[in-house]
């Protein structure tokens, strides 16, 4: 079997098998469903309505869409680099400690001291995320391993905090860190609904991300080191640099996922602040193809499954994994899917 | 009394989507005869061997050898069939040795035991008896290009080939070392063993050959004996009409724009560096690098390009040193336009369009961006002007540039170099791979840009090319570059002793 | 310093470290075979899970251990198919795909874990391998109790390690695999089917990624429960780099780790365990593989052709 490229596909190639991707995922989850013993049209129908049936759903949906965004945006920019950051769990961590420790006391000032907050907290993920660069441009460390360990070591750091210096006194049982000051708590982004402005902070985010990565230099540098540095470093782009920077906003757009999940949502930091968050953004990436406006989109899509699926297990009882496994099998159809647009299958 | 027939192709057609690389071909072969299969870049020679040892499949036709009916698409029953081939491209694994690499594949994969006593005692004696001396228990990541042909020859008579193709085998080998290739194919022929032999080389053809079989355009243009024909006579088969040796006028020599003065550079695993190199580019001029590639001038190119510096020895922009941190930004700014040896891993990025690759070098600069952001608008009318200028064919400037033909890849680069106007300017193989037409446009342009007052650095493993263009000649071997040879002075069997490293001990 | 000293030399420290080895040996030599062969299968961590899951849950249903163990395996192999086939003949992005796979196969696990125990609260336990001291040998002093007297799936390991160590680099087989890793087309002009072979590496290696999560069910602890597999996948993968590709010193580099685990483990009992974090001592590990990676970056000897698709016949 051989891969054979087509100068020009079609217009049904480009979107069909996309489209194929998404039925075939719709089709493994009416199977799961049909595992678990429960109805797989009854078993969509309180997915999609556990997603956006209500204006509660819609706003979980969102609520949840926030963080993704974040973190999509941060795996997409890296990506897009070909630097494999899988360490946006440990970025946003980073960005939720700093939040929590320049938020603990307000100055009076929360329209003055929330942006800086969250200028340190991009500032702490990206060191974060600078370590393993550094690694990988001064001594060749494959950045894969050294990101993805560092969120084990992250995790254990925050377990140390919210179990010691930062514990809340108040707090009973659970361990968590002490709160972010009332006023600086992210406020609703429209008045009287349950959505607070970490979401438009990550639209506006998207938004500046495509800028960067259409309109700039930088975003023309990143694109061209991530598809053939040897070419790009013959041309005269510093590669190493280019790298760097890369992982500064790669690294600050995960730790505003923290930032925004502290100072909007939860108010405190937590070691099950983040359900794997960093893990889930590399799924919504890819499925906006690397695109930050599409990023939107998907962190979107994989929200509602998330949300769906918790509240359709509640009422039907199919285990809530079943959402990872359709977003991890809806990853992979994809990636398959967008290969196969332009280039054919030819048996010999 | 002719001998046996031992392989026949009989109208073999392959088409890779609009091109026909092979219309229609056929071809037999006798045991004990050397085949020459003719013709320029492009010409469907390659193709045809690759279908012979099952790398493509043909479209159309039937390959015999042996009496013996061949499965089309299947290199394992071309291997048992007899059939070798020594590829253009070595396929080689660098961390194993030269034992691992001749045994690959050569063993049933059920097997407990590789054996490698008995396979180290049958090498060293086919060795012995064709002349292909070479270490088994070396890298081959270690050796040098001529000794990893031999092993590549080696793996083909291990495998008891009786067929050997050899796909340009003397393109990477000095004058000294291509004699010791026939003389090991003379001995090869005298065991019976059949050989063809792809070149462009008509001289080395007339050698070795006994029948000369001359592809045009994919089709068969001739299949005469080496006796009844001539070089002339089978290049101009070769292109179709009388062949044009256009006369070059000297270039008038301006001042020395670059100069490298004793530069050293270190080695690097089987690319030798720079030893005490002294060179001075003039404007008006075109210095042309003679020398089998492996030689150093990946480390000249190197330097020249900006990816790297002197260890020892200085580098000169005109009077000045160049800066201490020498880069290829550093290089563009100086004035140095580069054409790098590979277009598709170094030249260009595949996936990005011409518009991207025209301001590949010069993006960072006004009017291509300002104050970091872009102006794609500028940029696609600067690809705009370099395709209609330099006769890109092209779906447009946002088409991805790996639609494109390799011809029209390199006008695209060359004319993303000569529209900056660069003092110097470094073609590193510039025309390798290309079709005639390409080639006359490419070498028009190095010397309408000579004429202009750049200084050219021709690299080029081509020495009719080197000979034919160049107002100076350096040969390069080992890291040592000779002394400048004006043109017209230099023949060729002067070049091919500087090549084999002579006169290199009497001049130092 | 005392403390360390009556630490490490006890045979039972010994015992520990090989006894948390065996999980790691398993997995590296099955990454070492996919990436020997040119292929990155960051699925690594999911296959583990997925490996402890159906191991234990063969068990549990009521099948015989070495069963059980076989389980896993296959279950292991079905993983590493599905990553072979999108990575080899479809050439989809290893970093992806690996993810992608260990993303599906522990979400798997956790929905069918769910699925069939929807009420427990504390996980079920089976019977696990029991130590099997090998007779005579396991008498010896000091070293009878550290290396003989282990369970039989630790022997296993040791064994299939030095299996995994002798087809690669004694047989036509393995050159036939390290060949696809370095240059595919050596292979392919050789008549060697660098699909085959590609594919036929991460199958296996799966497989024996598998049964490494299934000692963590089957041999260490009796039963499983989420995050079990805690990161040991990734740091298998820093174990191949750390061992240059080569059987023998990655072995060597899971037993210096798993030495590294269970001192800290035991740290944690003397004074200096009182005064510092417990999270400290955890995050050892993970800092250490780290430090692993950074002393063995002159990656000299990389196979060539990782990560590399191999396209037939392009132009």
């Amino acid at each position: 079997m051989r891969l054979e490229p087509i100068a020009n596909p079609s217009a049904l190639r480009r979107f069909g098998l996309p489209a194929l991707a998404l039925a075939a995922t719709v089709i493994a989850a009416s199977l799961l469903a049909l595992i678990a013993g429960a109805d797989p049209f009854a078993t969509l129908g309180l997915i999609l309505e556990g997603a956006a049936g209500s204006r509660f759903a819609l706003l979980e949906t969102l609520n949840r869409a926030t963080p993704l965004i974040f973190t999509g945006l941060a795996v997409a920019v890296a990506f897009r680099a070909k630097l494999w950051n899988i360490g946006a769990e440990a970025q946003l961590y980073a960005g939720a400690i700093v939040t929590v420790v320049f938020g603990m006391t307000s100055w009076g000032v929360a329209w003055l001291q929330l942006p800086i907050i969250a200028a340190l907290a991009v500032a702490a993920g990206a060191l974060v995320l600078l370590g393993p660069v550094i690694l990988k441009t001064r001594f060749g460390v494959d950045e894969v391993v050294t990101t993805l360990l560092l969120n084990f070591v992250m995790l254990l750091f925050v377990s140390y905090l919210v179990e010691g210096p930062m514990k809340d006194p108040a707090g009973m049982g659970w361990p968590k860190s002490v709160p972010v000051a009332k006023d600086l708590r992210l406020p609703r982004l429209i008045e009287g609904l349950r959505l607070h402005w970490g979401f438009g902070i990550a639209l506006i985010a998207a938004v500046l991300v495509w800028l960067i990565e259409t309109r700039t230099v930088l975003g023309y540098r990143m694109r061209a080191v991530g598809q053939n540095p040897q070419a790009a470093r013959f041309a005269g782009i510093p590669v190493n640099r280019v790298l760097v920077q890369t992982a500064l906003i790669s690294g600050g757009l995960a730790a505003l996922a923290g930032f925004s999940e502290v100072a909007g949502l939860k108010g405190h930091l937590s070691r099950d602040l983040s359900p794997g968050f960093g893990y889930t953004g590399i799924i919504v990436a890819m499925l906006a193809l690397l695109n930050p406006l599409g990023v939107v989109l998907s962190a979107l899509f994989v929200a509602g499954v998330f949300v769906g699926a918790d509240s359709m297990s509640r009422a039907a009882g199919v285990p809530t994994y079943i959402a990872d496994i359709l977003l991890a099998l809806s990853l992979l159809f994809m990636v398959l899917a967008i290969s196969l647009t332009h280039r054919r299958v030819v048996w010999r | 009394m002719s001998q046996p027939e031992v392989l026949r192709l009989d109208r073999i057609s392959k088409r890779f989507g609009a091109l026909l690389a092979n219309d229609d071909l056929s071809l037999a072969l006798r045991a004990g005869e050397v085949v020459a299969l003719l013709g320029e870049n492009g010409a469907g020679k390659t193709t045809l061997m690759n279908v012979l040892f099952g790398q493509y499949v043909a479209d159309g036709g039937t390959i015999t050898a042996f009496g013996q009916p061949l499965p089309p698409g299947n290199p394992r029953a071309a291997l048992a069939a007899g059939i070798g081939m020594v590829h253009q491209h070595f396929t080689l694994a660098d961390h194993l040795t030269v034992l691992e690499n001749i045994l690959l594949g050569t063993r049933s994969l059920w097997s407990l035991s590789l054996d490698l006593r008995a396979a180290r005692v049958r090498v060293v004696a086919l060795a012995d008896q064709f002349g292909l001396a070479v270490d088994p228990d070396a890298r081959v990541g270690s050796l040098s290009v001529g000794e990893r042909q031999r092993v590549e020859i080696l793996k083909a008579l291990y495998r008891d080939a009786r067929i050997l193709i050899l796909d340009e085998p003397t393109a990477v080998l000095t004058p000294q070392e291509a004699d010791a290739l026939f003389a090991t194919l003379r001995k090869m022929v005298a065991d019976g063993l059949s050989v063809i032999f792809i070149s462009h080389k008509l001289h080395e053809v007339m050698a070795i050959a006994d029948r000369c079989l001359v592809l045009r355009h994919g089709k068969m243009v001739g299949d005469v004996a080496t006796g009844h024909t001539s070089p002339d006579a089978l290049a101009a088969m070769m292109v179709g009409g009388e062949v044009q040796r256009p006369k070059v006028a000297v270039g008038v020599a301006g001042p020395a724009l670059m100069r490298l003065e004793a530069v050293t550079t270190p080695d690097r695993e089987g690319a030798p560096g720079l030893k005490a190199a002294t060179l001075s580019l003039h404007a008006g001029q075109i210095t042309g690098i003679a020398g089998v590639s492996g030689n150093g001038q990946a480390a000249l190119s190197d330097i020249l390009s900006g990816l790297a510096a002197p260890a020892s020895g200085r580098l000169l922009l005109g009077e000045a040193p160049a800066p201490a941190r020498w880069t290829p930004a550093g290089a563009l700014s100086a004035g140095v336009g580069r054409i790098p040896e590979d277009r598709h891993k170094t030249g260009t990025i595949a996936d990005f369009t011409l518009t991207e690759n025209a301001v590949l070098e010069t993006h960072a600069r006004a009017p291509f961006s300002r104050r970091g952001w872009m102006d794609w608008r500028a940029a696609a009318d600067h690809a705009r002007a370099i395709i209609t200028k330099y006769d890109v064919r092209c779906p447009g400037p946002e088409a991805r540039i790996r639609l494109l033909s390799g011809g029209n890849m390199q006008k695209l680069i060359l004319g993303r170099v000569l529209e900056a106007a660069p003092g110097v300017i470094l073609a590193n193989q510039p025309v390798r791979g290309l079709d005639i037409g390409a080639i006359a446009y490419v070498h028009g342009q190095l010397l309408a840009a000579r004429d202009r007052g750049a200084a050219v650095l021709l690299i080029s493993e081509d020495l009719d090319e080197v000979m034919q263009l160049s107002d100076v000649i350096h040969v390069m071997s080992e890291g040592r570059l000779s002394p400048p040879l004006p043109r017209g002075a230099a023949t060729m069997a002067e070049l091919g002793l500087w090549m084999a490293g002579e006169g290199f001990d009497h001049a130092a | 310093m005392s403390a360390l000293w009556d630490i490490l030399l006890a045979a039972s420290f010994w015992a520990a470290a090989i006894r948390i080895a065996s999980p790691l040996i398993f997995a590296t030599m099955g990454e070492l075979i996919c990436e020997r062969a040119g292929v990155l299968n960051l699925g690594i961590e999911g296959i583990m899970v997925m490996g402890a899951f159906t191991g234990w849950f063969a068990v549990y249903l009521g099948l015989p251990l070495w069963l059980g163990v076989a389980v896993a395996f296959g279950s292991g192999m079905a993983f590493g198919l599905l990553h072979g086939i999108l990575t080899v003949p479809f050439g989809l992005s290893q970093h992806v795909v690996g993810l992608g796979i260990t993303l599906l196969a522990t979400a798997a696990a956790s929905f069918t874990y769910r699925l069939a125990l929807p009420e427990v609260t504390s996980p079920p336990r089976i019977e696990p391998f029991q130590p099997w001291p090998i007779p005579g040998l396991s008498q010896i002093p000091f070293f009878g109790e550290a290396l003989f007297s282990q369970t039989p799936l630790t022997y296993a390991a040791f064994i299939t390690a030095a299996l995994v160590a002798w087809v690669l680099m004694r047989t036509p087989l393995g050159l036939a695999i390290r060949a696809t890793g370095e240059n595919p087309a050596a292979a392919a002009a050789q008549g060697l089917s660098v699909t085959g072979l590609r594919l036929g590496a991460v199958v296996v290696g799966s497989g024996l990624m598998a049964v490494g999560g299934a000692f963590l069910t089957l041999s260490a602890f009796s039963s499983f429960f989420f995050d079990m597999v805690n990161g040991r996948g990734w740091i298998c993968i820093a174990l191949v780099v750390f061992g240059a590709w080569r059987p023998g010193k990655a072995v060597l580099g899971a037993l210096l780790f798993a030495a590294f685990d269970a001192l800290q483990v035991r740290l944690q009992q003397t004074p200096l365990g009182a005064v510092l974090p417990y999270q400290l001592f955890l995050a050892l590990p993970y800092l250490l593989s780290i430090l692993a990676l950074v002393l063995m970056s002159r990656r000299a000897e990389v196979p060539q052709a990782l990560m590399t698709p191999y396209n037939k016949g392009e132009r």
